[in-house]
């Protein structure tokens, strides 16, 4: 094999990019074997426990990680979950993070002006936010909701889409639009003050444009261009505006990513969300243990957390189970169904005196049946 | 019935190349790496980057990821309903 197939494409790269022009071939040739020697050598060795000192090297550093979330310089006014608890969250495979976050990229490069009126069109509206007032009108036993024209206008909807939404939401209720007044009447006489109070409160919380789950909106300048930093993440129906560069927008929410643009796209999010944690906490982890959390957490075709219900779960060995969480559980199910422990993983062995099967633990005498 | 994307998921950033290997590839593979068909990583068959691969349970996807160790490291999954 040449060294370029042996080789890593970055290795191979870096050193044709070091050695001089002039360079005769047979001196490049030593040269390449001595790099595919130095390589190999560096390789990870045949039964060293890779997950042991991955395990290790992320959680020693991790104990020195401030455990408070705190604002970060920079994002105004936005609140991120930073250092041990996202890491916990991330790992964990939560299907909710606690601050969902997307940076929404645009197609063409705008003016700030017109990136502000874009970034309120993304922003989930809720009616609270559109109107003068509402009031219940006691006389006529009726609900009646004044309009804010003017920022109605700023989001790009009209009064008869949000009298449609209205009219879809509350089926019991006649709506009728007369101006910037909209009135409810209950189809059904005997009504009384309560639900219309109730009716009131629900309506206020009501939907009416914008891109759900949006619920903060911040247009940032980086480098020559404007980016939409939002609280709240939705990339399917973010993906579905015309004037989104979906090869560039990305959500902080492994598990969206997934289900969007599928696992290997999710357990790039995994390496990129921890690194970024990490990177911010000052600390050095090589990424490379990141990394192989990150395969471990999607080799199933869907992201599992290292939980009792992730990828513990999964473990053929019921000693090693036991090892983990909830033990009494894992053996009395086990007893129940009789199931056969083969010993071929470290902590069962532990628990058994026996040598543990890696490093020179690993080889064994085998026997060719003839 | 699918339903239209109006995105391309293989045009993402975090989107690597996904390849659908032939049936002589696949065999080549497993005998390189010493490893039954089973052991393979797996993908679904609903996953959003090979919805154009027209795949089915059984198949193997190469997957040509790039990063900033390597550059360029190759995985390979295996299709699950």
């Amino acid at each position: 094999m040449s060294p370029e197939d042996i080789l890593p494409k970055k290795i191979f790269e870096d050193a044709k990019q070091e050695i001089p022009e002039k360079t005769s071939a047979s001196t490049i040739k030593k040269i390449m074997e001595a790099l595919v020697d130095e390589y190999e050598k560096a390789l990870v060795e045949p039964g060293e426990s890779v997950g042991l000192v991955a395990a290790e090297s992320i959680g020693e550093p991790s104990t020195q990680m401030t455990l408070n979330t705190f604002h970060l310089a920079g994002v105004a006014e936005m609140n991120v979950t930073m250092g041990l608890p996202r890491i916990i969250e991330i790992l964990d495979g939560r299907k909710t993070i606690s601050t969902p976050m997307m940076e929404i990229y645009l197609k063409k490069a705008t003016d700030e002006k017109k990136i502000r009126s874009l970034a309120r069109q993304i922003k989930e509206m809720t009616l609270k936010e559109l109107i003068k007032d509402i009031t219940i009108n006691v006389m006529d036993t009726r609900v009646e909701i004044r309009l804010n024209k003017a920022s109605l206008k700023e989001i790009g909807v009209d009064e008869e889409k949000i009298h449609k939404n209205i009219s879809k939401s509350v089926k019991t209720y006649e709506a009728k639009l007369d101006g910037d007044l909209i009135t409810l009447k209950p189809k059904t006489k005997d009504v009384d003050l309560n639900t219309l109070y109730l009716l009131r409160e629900k309506l206020k919380g009501l939907y009416v444009a914008g891109v759900k789950g949006i619920k903060q909106v911040l247009p940032v300048r980086r480098d020559d261009e404007y980016v939409i930093i939002t609280a709240g993440s939705n990339l399917k129906d973010i993906f579905a505006l015309e004037f989104v560069d979906t090869t560039r927008t990305i959500c902080n929410d492994p598990f969206e990513i997934s289900g969007v643009l599928g696992v290997e796209a999710a357990r790039q999010s995994i390496v990129e969300e921890i690194f970024k944690v990490i990177e911010a906490q000052g600390l050095n982890i090589d990424i490379r243990h990141v990394m192989l959390i990150s395969d471990t957490m999607c080799t199933t075709g869907e992201i599992r957390g290292i939980t009792r219900f992730g990828v513990v779960s999964e473990k053929p060995s019921v000693l090693a189970r036991v090892a983990f969480e909830t033990p009494i559980k894992h053996i009395i199910s086990a007893s129940l169904i009789g199931e056969n422990d083969e010993l071929n993983s470290v902590i069962e062995n532990v628990m058994l005196n026996q040598p543990v099967p890696i490093g020179t633990g690993l080889p064994k005498l085998g026997m060719k049946n003839k | 019935m699918k339903k239209e994307l109006s995105h391309i998921p293989q045009n993402h950033i975090l989107v690597p190349k996904h390849e659908k290997l032939t049936d002589k590839d696949k065999k080549s593979i497993l005998d390189k790496y010493n490893i039954t068909f089973e052991q393979l990583p797996r993908i679904l068959k609903t996953d959003a980057a090979i919805t154009h691969l027209d795949v089915k349970a059984s198949d193997v996807i190469k997957i040509t990821r790039t990063n900033k160790t390597a550059y360029e490291t190759i995985f390979y999954r295996r299709v699950i309903e």
